[in-house]
């Protein structure tokens, strides 16, 4: 049995290698993620581990708010300058260096540009002199307030050199300095894993990234010969007593690695994402494969029945088949995936601007994910055929055993059920009933919603399909590809549904991103009644901002009526952290943001005061006169006054606080400016002079309305086109079993094409025959892909309605576009089929048998 | 009746010195060994001679279905030899029609649909009148909506047939239409064949190992290793079985 399994394997290797492949891809995208992010891991272990090589303990002050995940950067405490000496002081310690590193400073380029930088830090700090790691590579140490060093790397990206007076954006608005020097790391390094790093003088350090002097980020301590570092450690712990944190230098590395790691897992979720789609259109292609191999092999199978194979071993060797397809599809995925992983983590460092990789590696979850993903999905793919094997009677090899066509019943009802059951779990997880498992419910909702239509696609196919073929049917050779298509419902079906489900995704995806847009843009129009807008896109992990100073001067413009500039943060308000905002000019809320008060008095703001929406105030339990602890990022604690309460609006921060809490902001910058003109002014004239006022602020830029509203839903078109292409992926795998299944009916339809052949078939209209089966199946696994995919994505949009996405959009266009795509797919997946069908020989065609 | 066979200038299919040689060296097969032949339009010829004789392969040189190795094979004024796939193509529209031993109905059409299916691939009109014709002829006119899988193994044959008959080829090659038939419904089938031969003048050549089918022609040839050893006119299931008994003896002496 063993042995017969195996040859039957061998003789139809192409076939299953064809639908392997889906497979292939999936364990590719397991692995790939595992191996990525722990190449990244061990990567970002190294840098951190240098970096922090000559620090034997490290202290800092504990921040003001403790921050969890995905409610942004703590902003650190600085350690006053004192602290230094007291550490100094401690019994075991060699020497304590005061440092000052953070975030935020962001060189302008000899292009005028900021340098970006995608991920990893802009560092400003201050010079505290070369190590083992810091190397002064050209120029000297600064000395004045307005002397730099940057790093190597910083000098290429920006293309500047020592001697270049050049701009620095950092808690100040741009300030002019020039470059004195140029540092790299040990082993030549431009850079530690793509940081750029700007070096002051310490008093300019303090000033600029912490905005107060005297004061650092941190304190570095190099331990005396003989002395332990952790028992230094808690030696200077006891000294400075708990406000502080005191690290090892391995402890320091060993977190700041564990933070960065963590942002990493996004990668392996987008990846597993992929993965999974794939995966599901890969059931989709193995079970059918495995099906028609199944009828294909009905007489071989019978005679095996026929002399003395059991049931049990008829399913043991169709499983066995799925194994052996399994197992070579996860070793041929586990390869490709460390490809991808290391390519992606090549790209990725460089991307990044230079993390140095750690050695490739496979790590064992890549190994276990890839075998166990594979093996399960092929064999569970392979159960039903093995099942459908199982049941061939014996007699069927002595004759041809009319194996007539099931009734879709069953499978129809089935299919009902499993629908529903999705159709029911969407709307637990969308409607928000699903609690904490809101996310697997939506999933596990879309998942039985593809399996259900996937169920119904059988029955659904027949007048579908006759309907799609009757556009080719004034054509022979047409006639007879929409007859074939319609030929095996099942078949037809399984081949449409693998489309239908990377269809389904584009068209959902479309749909959601597509009212979103509609949506914001709607709501801009409607709310912002500013005709300027300054704003730019924001390419780090920081907003983009300008001077403050812009914002006087614009409203001192002629034409201009009214100036207002937004800066936010999240703070801790109460005893929750919430966005919070500040106006220049309270005022605007009312003239440019439209909101209207519903207590108190939204037009002033007096430096106690704050104004809450009305959303805060009922879930807070607020009224005019109530009064809130804020603790800002770089504030003392401070309590505020409910002065007045405005309608919760889609533009409007949920707190806003004074004008001046804005210096307590983590950026004490504003990110936006609203500028309303007076009645007559042109916008055209004003814009020119508010961009000559933005000539220090390279981050940002200002638009009118229209171009602002365009640059706002921006990023959510990039966002599409993104998940578009990588959902491609899903419809080549699809492609791939079309031409599967179309390969696999031309071969058991040889003797027909022959006779075809003989009465008169040409190779094009034999060719063409084929070539609308194709088309057929396909575009009706679009149209239903279109449909799947706009239900779901008008239930998303119909969850999100109380989120602001008030309009519901079907991209027409777009979903145009898939029917054509999904015919483009159809010639291409009928290609090679085709082409094999016009050179099959006529004579062995019908002498055969 | 005349019997001055296979000279006349209104041949409907023709084979002269043709050779078919399969494989080389020591796995050389020759199955024709410069076969000529003629098949007079308008008559029933039945192909006869034992297993291996080169029967089929000759019929299948003779279709264009096969190539010859040397000589050459002409249909009506249509020299077969040396076309491509288009020029077959058009050959067979127009001047072939077949007839297979396994019926080789498309499962998809129905009756009627796979008896025009010839002239539909080509894009051409059925003539009514001769559809109807056919149709009367082969008795299939309540049965023209069902589909093969609904019609008896004589009833698909039959159909076949009309497939065949219905676009007026120049020749019509059948291989052992009777083949998978029990001998009722082979005897209608014959009967059809031999009535399509002299009431409507179609050109008939039938591959058959069946004596008595081959009585239904009007002109056995006889094969045996890749050579015409003789013919009979006006055959009779006796005189058929007598000439074959004949041969196998040579066959076996040759051997």
């Amino acid at each position: 049995m063993f042995r017969a399994t195996l040859k039957s394997l061998l003789a139809r290797k192409l076939r299953l290698i064809l639908s392997g492949l889906a497979v292939v891809l999936g364990v590719m995208f397991v692995s790939g993620a595992f191996v990525l992010t722990d190449t990244l891991g061990r990567s970002f272990d190294a840098v951190f581990a240098d970096a922090y090589e000559g620090v034997d303990v490290n202290v800092s002050a504990k921040p003001r708010m403790e921050v969890g995940d995905f409610e942004g950067d703590a902003v650190a405490m600085p350690v006053p300058a004192e602290t230094v000496e007291r550490i100094r002081n401690v019994a075991g310690v060699a020497d304590a260096t005061g440092i000052v590193a953070a975030d935020g400073a962001r060189l302008i380029g000899s292009n005028g540009k900021v340098v970006t930088s995608f991920g990893p830090p802009q560092i400003g700090a201050n010079w505290v002199g070369t190590s083992d790691l810091v190397q002064l590579r050209e120029g000297r140490e600064p000395q004045a307030d307005d002397e730099i060093l940057v790093n190597a790397g910083l000098a290429k990206a920006g293309r500047v050199a020592v001697g270049d007076r050049v701009g620095v954006l950092t808690l100040e608005p741009k300030q002019e300095f020039t470059i004195v020097g140029v540092f790299g790391y040990s082993g030549g390094r431009d850079s530690l894993g793509g940081v750029n790093e700007v070096m002051f003088t310490t008093p300019v350090a303090q000033q600029l990234m912490l905005g107060q002097g005297d004061a650092f980020t941190n304190v570095t301590v190099s331990a005396a010969a003989g002395v332990a570092n952790d028992r230094l450690r808690d030696d200077i712990a006891a000294v400075l007593g708990a406000d502080f944190e005191v690290k090892t230098g391995a402890e320091l590395s060993a977190d700041s690695a564990a933070t960065l790691k963590e942002g990493l897992s996004f990668f392996n979720r987008i990846l597993l994402g992929f993965a999974a789609v794939a995966l599901l259109v890969g059931t989709f292609l193995i079970l059918n494969t495995f099906s028609i191999i199944v009828a294909q092999r009905t007489r071989e199978l019978a005679l095996m029945r026929a002399v003395g194979a059991g049931r049990r071993q008829i399913i043991g060797s169709v499983v066995l088949e799925a194994v052996a397809v399994g197992l070579l599809a996860s070793v041929l995925g586990l390869g490709a995936g460390v490809g991808i992983g290391a390519l992606l983590a090549y790209l990725f460092g460089n991307l990044s601007g230079g993390l140095d990789l750690a050695g490739i590696a496979v790590p064992p979850a890549a190994v276990i994910g890839a075998f166990g993903v594979g093996l399960i999905i092929t064999v569970v793919a392979a159960l039903l055929p093995a099942l459908r094997a199982s049941r061939i009677p014996p007699i069927a090899a002595m004759q041809d055993v009319a194996m007539p066509d099931r009734p879709l019943t069953k499978v129809t009802v089935t299919g009902a059920a499993v629908t529903s059951t999705g159709a029911t779990l969407l709307f637990l997880g969308l409607g928000g009933h699903a609690g904490d498992n809101t996310l697997i419910t939506i999933l596990g909702g879309v998942l039985f919603a593809f399996i259900g239509v996937a169920l119904l696609t059988p029955m659904i196919s027949r007048p579908v399909v006759g309907l799609l073929g009757g556009l080719f049917s004034w054509w022979m050779p047409g006639k007879l590809g929409r007859l074939n298509s319609g030929r095996n419902p099942r078949r037809t079906a399984i081949t449409a549904a693998a489309l239908m489900v990377g269809i389904a995704l584009v068209t959902g995806v479309t749909v959601i991103l597509d009212s979103a847009k509609s949506s914001i843009s709607g709501l801009a129009e409607d709310k912002i009644k500013a005709e300027l807008v300054i704003s730019g896109a924001q390419t780090g992990s920081r907003p983009p901002t300008f001077d403050p100073a812009v914002l006087e001067k614009t409203a001192a413009l002629p034409g201009v009526a009214l100036v207002g500039g937004a800066y936010g943060d999240l703070a801790q308000v109460g005893d929750e952290r919430t966005w919070v905002g500040a106006n220049s000019d309270v005022s605007t809320l009312t003239q440019i943001f439209g909101a209207r008060a519903t207590a108190g008095d939204i037009s002033r703001l007096g430096p106690d005061q704050m104004l809450v929406s009305s959303d805060v105030a009922t879930s807070r339990g607020l009224s005019v006169g109530s009064t809130v602890p804020v603790q800002l990022a770089r504030a003392e604690a401070k309590t505020y006054t409910v002065s007045g309460i405005y309608e919760a609006g889609d533009f409007l921060d949920p707190v806003t606080l004074p004008a001046t809490a804005a210096q307590g902001f983590t950026i004490p910058q504003p990110m936006m400016g609203f500028i309303q003109l007076t009645p007559g002014a042109q916008a055209a004239d004003v814009l020119p002079r508010v961009e000559t006022l933005l000539a220090d602020s390279p981050e940002v830029s200002v638009a009118d309305r229209k171009a602002f509203i365009e640059q706002q839903t921006e990023p959510l078109d990039g966002l599409l086109r993104m998940i578009q292409i990588l959902l491609l992926l899903a419809i080549v795998i699809a492609v791939l079993g079309i031409i599967n299944t179309l390969a696999l009916s031309v071969l058991e339809r040889t003797r027909e094409l022959g006779l075809l052949r003989a009465v008169g078939l040409g190779r094009a209209q034999t060719m063409g025959m084929i070539t609308v089966e194709a088309v057929v199946i396909s575009v009706f696994g679009a149209l239903l892909g279109i449909a799947v995919g706009a239900g779901l994505g008008a239930a998303v949009v119909e969850a999100l309605h109380d989120e602001g996405i008030t309009d519901l959009v079907f991209p027409w266009a777009d979903m145009g576009t898939m029917v054509g795509l999904g015919a483009l797919v159809g010639v291409l997946a009928a290609v090679i089929p085709a082409v094999r069908a016009a050179r099959i020989d006529v004579l062995g065609a019908i002498a055969h048998d | 009746m005349t019997a001055t066979v296979g000279r006349q200038a209104q041949a409907a299919a023709r084979a002269s010195e043709v050779w078919k040689v399969y494989g080389s060296g020591e796995a050389q097969v020759i199955a024709l060994r410069g076969v000529s032949c003629e098949f007079e339009q308008s008559r029933f010829t039945a192909i006869m001679g034992p297993s291996g004789s080169g029967k089929s392969t000759l019929m299948h040189c003779l279709a264009g279905l096969d190539s010859v190795t040397r000589g050459t094979v002409s249909i009506g004024e249509t020299t077969v030899t040396g076309l491509g796939d288009a020029g077959l193509t058009k050959l067979r529209r127009e001047q072939v029609g077949f007839i297979f031993q396994q019926f080789n109905l498309l499962p998809t059409l129905t009756a009627k649909e796979n008896i025009l299916l010839p002239l539909s691939i080509a894009g051409r009109k059925p003539d009514q009148a001769w559809f109807d014709t056919v149709i009367e002829t082969v008795g299939l006119r309540d049965r023209l909506d069902h589909r093969p899988a609904q019609l008896s193994g004589g009833q698909q044959q039959r159909v076949a047939c009309a497939r065949a008959l219905v676009s007026r080829p120049q020749v019509i090659f059948a291989d052992e239409p009777t083949g998978n038939l029990d001998s009722r419904a082979g005897a209608e089938v014959l009967k059809f064949l031999r009535n399509s031969v002299r009431e409507h003048g179609q050109t008939i050549v039938m591959v058959t190992h069946d004596p008595t089918a081959a009585a239904y022609a009007d002109r056995v040839v006889f094969l045996a290793d890749g050579q015409i050893v003789s013919e009979l006119i006006e055959p009779t299931a006796e005189t058929v079985l007598d000439t074959m008994k004949k041969l196998d003896t040579q066959v076996e002496v040759g051997d």
